[in-house]
Parts: structure tokens; sequence; C-alpha cells
């Protein structure tokens, strides 16, 4: 029988539709992978109420197991406790840097040339969760990854 | 209670619905691109939390209808939002009046209703505060923008307010759908949600030099299913798909 484990690394390999560069285990949407006998639950949580990728995502899932033969199984969506960049992995803020989006944290750097001199151009972005920044040093726009 | 429940979440949902409705409306129309976006990014939100809520009502509702059902299926005497949130568009300063002043109740609303008795409806209240924090963040700064920018756009929020103000009074009735639940501690009293939301919506207009000497008298209704002719054509547009080819689905 397949192991938890082979899932969560099965999952880790799923894109986030809109950020390719990170996976929907790196960006902390799946919450939990359980076999109960040989049934397997999995739970995931939207990052925001009307994230249009969840459904993707969710269908991404069902992709996966069924290629690797697996088809007793539910996939559940959960609130509790409401999805936050805290879960966000280390690995997951380097590629989103690397992307060219400004990670969720704090300081808000420039994914360009690494300044902190940026200004917020507009709270929302081209998603729900980023916010539209700019940067005053190298004059740059650029998307951030809002902490919430 | 499942009566009184059923008809609060659907009071919630229908409040969420609505106004996204009348946000996506923007959508193509902003003043500028930037703001374009997040007025459809607060439709999103306020859509995804409808969405939520909506299955909820699904779970418990009595003819068994899906959350399109109750989306799609109702009459307009059926929906139980408040008159605010159905207000038409109006101009930028309409919308945005309009829009704190629901921010404003339900970050109040949520930050009581996190503690509930009921596990869905605190563990929607919890997910949702976080985004309509951000909302709120958003509204207000349009409205002292606004408020406190040129003559022209003083006198024209100003106004938005005074016209709108009639319709908040209805945001703090408590009902017997309200006694019932708050007896189960599933809900709060209204009066408190209202001294919290009359401070924060003191302190930015203030700050927005906006004052509200509007002395009509309030307008109630929408909680029990009485609404505008405007929410008529709202309603008309938006089922109009579902109501011609039912359960068409994408």
């Amino acid at each position: 029988m397949v192991s938890e484990q082979t899932i969560w690394s099965l999952l880790k390999r799923i894109p986030d539709p809109e950020i390719p560069v990170i996976s929907i285990v790196d960006l902390g949407v799946v919450r939990k992978v359980k076999f109960y006998d040989t049934e397997l639950h999995i739970e995931i949580t939207p990052t925001y109420s009307g994230c249009p990728a969840l459904q993707m995502m969710q269908d991404e899932i069902e992709k996966t197991l069924e290629k690797k033969g697996i088809s007793k199984y539910k996939i559940n969506t959960v609130l509790r406790p409401a999805w936050t960049t805290d879960w966000m992995s280390i690995e997951a803020k380097k590629k989103l840097k690397k992307f060219g989006i400004a990670p969720p944290e704090k300081n808000i750097i420039c994914p360009q040339c690494n300044s902190r001199d940026v200004e917020v151009i507009s709270q929302f972005g081209s998603t729900a969760c980023k916010a539209l920044y700019k940067c005053n040093a190298c004059l740059e726009p650029f998307d951030y990854f809002k902490c919430i | 209670m499942t009566d009184a429940l059923f008809t609060y979440v659907l009071r919630l949902a229908d409040d969420s619905l609505i106004l996204s409705q009348r946000l996506s409306a923007w959508c193509y129309n902003g003043p500028f691109l930037e703001e374009d976006i997040a007025l459809t990014n607060i439709a999103l939100d306020y859509l995804g939390r409808a969405n939520s809520l909506y299955e909820y009502a699904s779970s418990i509702d009595k003819k068994l209808r899906t959350p399109d059902d109750l989306a799609f299926k109702r009459n307009t005497n059926e929906f139980y939002n408040c008159l605010l949130v159905e207000q038409p568009n109006g101009h930028f300063g309409d919308t945005i009046a309009r829009q704190f002043m629901m921010d404003a109740f339900y970050v109040t609303l949520f930050s009581f209703l996190k503690n509930s008795s009921d596990e869905n409806i605190s563990a929607i209240a919890e997910k949702s505060i976080k985004e309509t924090v951000y909302h709120l963040r958003h509204s207000s700064k349009w409205v002292v923008r606004l408020g406190d920018g040129t003559k022209e756009s003083h006198h024209k929020i100003s106004h938005s307010f005074n016209n709108l103000w009639k319709y908040t009074g209805e945001l703090f009735v408590n009902d017997s759908v309200n006694e019932d639940l708050k007896k189960k501690e599933v809900c709060v009293c209204l009066k408190d949600v209202e001294n919290k939301w009359i401070s924060i919506i003191s302190e930015v207009l203030t700050e927005a030099n906006i004052k509200i000497n509007d002395k009509s008298k309030m307008s109630y209704g929408g909680r029990i299913g009485n609404h505008s002719q405007d929410f008529k054509q709202l309603l008309d547009e938006m089922q109009c798909l579902q109501r011609t080819y039912p359960d068409a689905k994408w």
C-alpha cells in the first residue's frame, strides 16, 4: 500500500495554478493526508474565500491520485484554522523571490534589486493574495504576496 | 432553532452575494485600472464568503436546496439581505460609502461571531475577518481621501453618506431570529455590534471631515424580504441565466 509520505511527495509536485514555481504543499493549502483503513482522506483549505484556484487544485489532486491508482479517496475543504502565510515554507519564499514576487514578510524587499525603498501602488494586485508595489531604487513595479 | 439558524445564515449569505454582485459591476468601469482590480478583488472575497455560507445553509435546509438553488432560484421576497447592500452603485463615492459602512459592520460582527457556539459560523467568521479587515483599510482610506480632498469630492461623498444613512438602522435590529439564537450563543446582541460600529465610523468620518446630518426616518424591510425596485432589477440580471436555462453548468 502507498504510504502517507508518498502521497505528500506526490502532492508536492502539483504546482499552484497561479504561481507555478511553488507547489500546493509549499503554499500550505494541503492540511492533512491520512489513510482511514484503505480510504485516503485529504484536507485542503482556501488561501482566500473566493480563491478561484481551489477547484483547479482539487482537480489536480484527483488526477494525481488516479494516476497512482488510488480510487478510494475523499477531498474535503476545511476553513479552520484559517490559512495564513505563516504556513508557507522558507523554500517556497525563496522560490517566490526568484520568480519576481516579494514573499510575505514584514520587511518588503524589491525582488529585482533588493532595495528596501519600496512603496505600495495598490493594496490589490493580479490575484487575491497579492498587492502591487513599486521599487523607488530600480523603478520596477512588482507583486508582493500579502501577509495574512 | 433550525428555522432561525437557517434564516440567520441566509441573511449573512445574501448580504455577501448581493454586495458582491453590485461590486462586480465595477469590472471594466473602475476609475482607474488598480481600483478596478481592487473592487473586483473585494467582490471575489464576498462571493467566496457567500459560497461558504450557502453551503452551510443548504446543509440545514428543510427543502434540501443546493447552494446554487439558494442563490439563483429564490424570489425577491425570499432574500434577506439588508437594504444597504442592494443600493445602486451610483458614482465611485456612493460605492465607497456603502462599502465602508458594510466593511465596518462585518469587521465588527465577525469579531463577535468568531466565538459563536456554532462551529460553521465561527469558522467562516474567523476566515472572513482577515479579509474584511483588509477591505476596511482600503475603503477607510478612500473615505478620508475623498472627504478631505477637493471641494467637489468632499461635497459628493458627504452627500453619499447622508443619502445612505437611512439604511444603516436595519443592520442593528434584534428580532425573533436573533433573540432565539442569542440564547444559544450562536449570535450576539446587535446593539453591542452597533456601539463598536459607531466608534469605527465616527473615527474615520471625523478624519474625513464628513458630517451626518440626515434626519430621514430609518428604512427597514430587507431582513424580512421587503426590497426595493432596484433589487428586483439586480436579481433579474443575476438570475437570468439559471432562470432561462435551469441547472446550466459551465
